[in-house]
């Protein structure tokens, strides 16, 4: 059985044009960085992964997870977590609650709180359960971001530009933070980015894509 | 796996969300098809109960042997042209001249709430100002005009229809307003407008030369309904509209409400005659379209900068005030009625107040009231179930409306009312479905569900999918994604869309009246009977509730948010 995140020879096509091939496999723990501009289809191979695509793309080959296909299976089921590089914390739900919302049901009201609590302490934010998230700062609402994926208990990760949005030193906190828990957790992350500190702080193989659509 | 395409969206669309669509459309225009088919028989002779088997041309040869045909046939195209051409024009002009200014900005929040003020209401307020009776005549008596006593003259109701067109102007000008507005988004009208300006270009030419003709094309289709309505619109034409002959769609009420079944032909034949002309009028406005667009070509390669943008601007401005200030003026007129004791001429205030007319009228009022909010209620449920179930479905399909769904939302619009709601009425009463509430839901169902759709549509759409993904992400179904996530980010838009059906609701004159028939009231039908009789203080009373029962769901709209949401501030601007 193969641990990891396996892309097999994904072709990721618009009007019958190839947008992206990536053939690789991502290990436990380990960081796919791919990097190049914008509208050469990075998002798109991510929403291929998530099971989002739109049907204005066409997209072949295989998604492993440790092992079993999962590119049939539909988006709820897949436990492939995603950042993207707004918070995209739901605003009408508090801090706790959008960490609850990501959480397996299950357990005593007690249980699930003692979870949310210590999940968030992890990340130095203690007692922010009960805050509207629109009340944090950025580098807080990435971090929540980040502690409700990892509370959904998903088995690969993908980031999406995720620390674009971030100054530089809140970057770097941010990122070493994300990087950090995904090593523990042995999973395996896929980061599409056009910053080149992002690349060399991932401290994995780099594919650099071009166009594949222009001649 | 190499050459396997998988399918984009491996999540299929429940098959319930799949038929959602063709309900809908179903609902939208099954009654309005059924109603041009129970129009078509009739007005070809062909009426079983009666013993009449077509087709013939009997009923044509009466309907155009009728004296007052050419009379009522000229009234009907001119009102509705010359109010909506007026329209139009006062709403280009002020957002030519202000748009994205404070003075802008105030009036588009005047003039919102005033698009929910009924057609009927905005009416009666406008007869009880320009009346000679009225608050108008009054404050210029007897100092300017010298009348001590109201004058003998036909202003309300007057033989061209003027009093009818300034009514309808008032109610169509925040219309076309707001649909501006929202077309405006797409265009990015700053950008334009400052490279115009750049090139020296004046505000209101270089708007008018950059931006209007984007902005005609989103709007094309409200200014056809606006068109199709005021061509046939039967409520405003029995308050304001002349009498002796009437416009065409009150002749066929009347005709329609004959017990003489012949007459009912007629009215039949009549209808499809509305029909025809509303098509024809639309014809000739193309065409004006082209001939528009053809001058205004030449007009920009003129290169003529403009001059006079400061008076321009100016009458503008004033044009917008003078939308807005009667219908306000009328509400408060209507509400001073309601509360008159004895109030002589030329006296400005009644001599007395009393709450005598709210006492007699109140009781009954209020329980017609509640008999409004029933048929708005259960209509609006129907159509928002309907609406979000479509709007859901297309986003699970991935497949967008395309233009021919846009055109088919706005059909029933454009179709006048009195051309199929009559043929719809002899339908029901042939197969004995006249029973009262339910029919009448579904026909005001025909006008609910394409307001709700459109007043739901933008917002729903421009909510940002990457929610959807992460909720997803997480682990939540589809289900569970539409009912914590979407549904109560957008409770905002959803109630607003909701208080939009309920105004339309509300405002429903003649769907109520004859697929009603008679045995269900509502605040619409209540205060256009009262029309007739002429009992100010009563109408006072019936159009004041008529405009709250349009009002109150805004203001919830506005209000529930804002409490439900309190502690979340990313949920409001």
């Amino acid at each position: 059985m193969n641990k990891g995140l396996t892309l097999q020879k994904v072709c990721i096509m618009r009007d019958g044009s190839p947008l992206i091939e990536v053939d690789h496999h991502i290990a436990p723990g380990d960081v796919l960085t791919i990097m190049g501009p914008s509208g050469v289809g990075k998002s798109t191979l991510l929403a291929y992964i998530t099971g989002t695509l739109a049907p204005v793309f066409e997209a072949t080959g295989g998604i492993a997870l440790d092992g079993a296909d999962i590119s049939q299976l539909p988006p709820h089921k897949r436990q492939v977590g995603i950042l993207f590089q707004d918070d995209l914390l739901f605003p009408h739900m508090s801090v706790g609650a959008n960490l609850a919302f990501g959480m397996k049901a299950g357990g005593s009201r007690a249980e699930r709180r003692a979870a949310i609590e210590s999940a968030l302490a992890d990340v130095d934010l203690e007692g922010y359960a009960d805050r509207d998230p629109e009340t944090l700062s950025g580098g807080q609402k990435a971090r929540v971001a980040l502690v409700r994926m990892l509370l959904s208990k998903p088995r690969a990760l993908l980031l999406d530009e995720a620390f674009s949005r971030l100054d530089a030193e809140l970057r770097t906190q941010v990122r070493d933070v994300v990087f950090r828990n995904a090593r523990e957790r042995q999973l395996p992350v896929l980061m599409v980015t056009h910053d080149v500190d992002d690349a060399k702080a991932a401290d994995g193989t780099v594919i650099e894509l071009e166009s594949l659509s222009k001649t | 796996m190499i050459g396997l395409c998988v399918t984009a969206l491996v999540n299929n669309v429940p098959t319930v969300l799949r038929f959602l669509p063709a309900l809908t459309l179903f609902a939208m225009l099954g009654p309005v098809l059924a109603g041009l088919w129970g129009t078509v028989l009739p007005a070809f002779g062909h009426i079983p109960a009666a013993g009449l088997t077509g087709p013939s041309f009997d009923p044509f040869h009466a309907l155009f042997s009728w004296g007052g045909l050419g009379k009522a046939v000229r009234l009907s195209i001119t009102t509705g042209v010359v109010a909506t051409a007026l329209s139009l024009m006062i709403v280009a002009l002020i957002t030519a001249g202000w748009s994205g200014t404070r003075p802008f900005r105030f009036m588009e929040r005047a003039l919102s709430p005033l698009l929910s003020v009924p057609h009927a209401a905005a009416a009666f307020g406008l007869a009880f100002l320009i009346a000679p009776s009225g608050w108008i005549a009054r404050a210029l008596s007897p100092a300017i005009t010298g009348w001590d006593r109201p004058p003998d003259l036909l202003i309300v109701q007057d033989p061209l229809g003027l009093a009818m067109i300034a009514g309808l102007v008032l109610k169509e000008v925040p219309f076309l307003l707001l649909m501006t507005i929202a077309a405006m988004g797409q265009a990015q009208p700053r950008r334009s407008l400052l490279v115009a300006q750049a090139l020296g270009y004046g505000r209101i030419t270089g708007w008018l030369k950059t931006v209007f003709p984007r902005v005609y094309r989103q709007i094309r289709l409200p200014v056809y309904v606006v068109i199709a309505y005021s061509m046939s619109v039967v409520d405003v034409a029995v308050i304001l509209g002349p009498s002796t002959p009437p416009t065409l769609s009150v002749q066929i009420v009347k005709w329609m409400g004959d017990p003489d079944l012949s007459m009912r032909s007629t009215g039949a034949a009549a209808a499809l005659l509305q029909l025809g002309l509303v098509v024809l009028v639309l014809v000739f406005w193309w065409f004006g379209e082209r001939l528009v667009a053809a001058l205004g070509n030449r007009w920009i390669q003129s290169g003529h900068r403009g001059s006079h943008d400061r008076i321009s601007r100016g009458i503008a401005l004033g044009l917008g005030a003078l939308a807005a200030v009667p219908v306000l003026f009328g509400l408060a007129s209507l509400a001073v009625w309601s509360v008159a004791g004895f109030w002589s001429f030329p006296d400005v205030l009644p001599d007395s107040f009393s709450m005598r007319t709210w006492t007699r009228h109140g009781p009954d009022a209020f329980a017609t009231m509640g008999e409004t909010f029933l048929v708005a209620g259960i209509a609006v449920v129907f159509a928002l179930g309907l609406v979000l179930g479509c709007l859901e479905a297309e986003y699970r399909s991935g497949r967008q409306m395309g233009r021919f769904g846009v055109w088919l939302l706005y059909l029933p619009l454009l179709v006048p009312q009195t051309a199929f709601l009559p043929g719809l009425q002899s339908l029901l009463l042939n197969v004995g479905a006249d029973v009262g509430l339910v029919p009448v839901v579904f026909a005001h169902l025909v006008f609910v569900l394409p307001y709700v759709f459109l007043s739901l549509g933008d917002p729903w759409r421009s909510w940002d999918v990457r929610n959807a993904t992460v909720a997803q992400a997480l682990g939540a179904s589809p289900v569970r994604v539409f009912w914590t996530i979407r549904l109560p980010m957008l409770l905002r838009p959803v109630l607003t869309a909701m208080a939009v059906g309920v105004a339309v609701s509300v405002g429903q004159y003649l769907a109520t009246l004859l697929i009603g028939g008679g045995r269900v009231s509502t605040l619409t039908t209540e205060a256009v009977a009262l029309a007739s009789g002429g009992d100010r203080r009563a109408i006072g009373v019936y159009g004041l509730l008529q405009t709250l029962a349009a009002l109150l769901p805004f203001t919830f709209a506005l209000v529930l948010p804002t409490i439900i949401w309190r502690n979340r501030r990313g949920l409001h601007e």
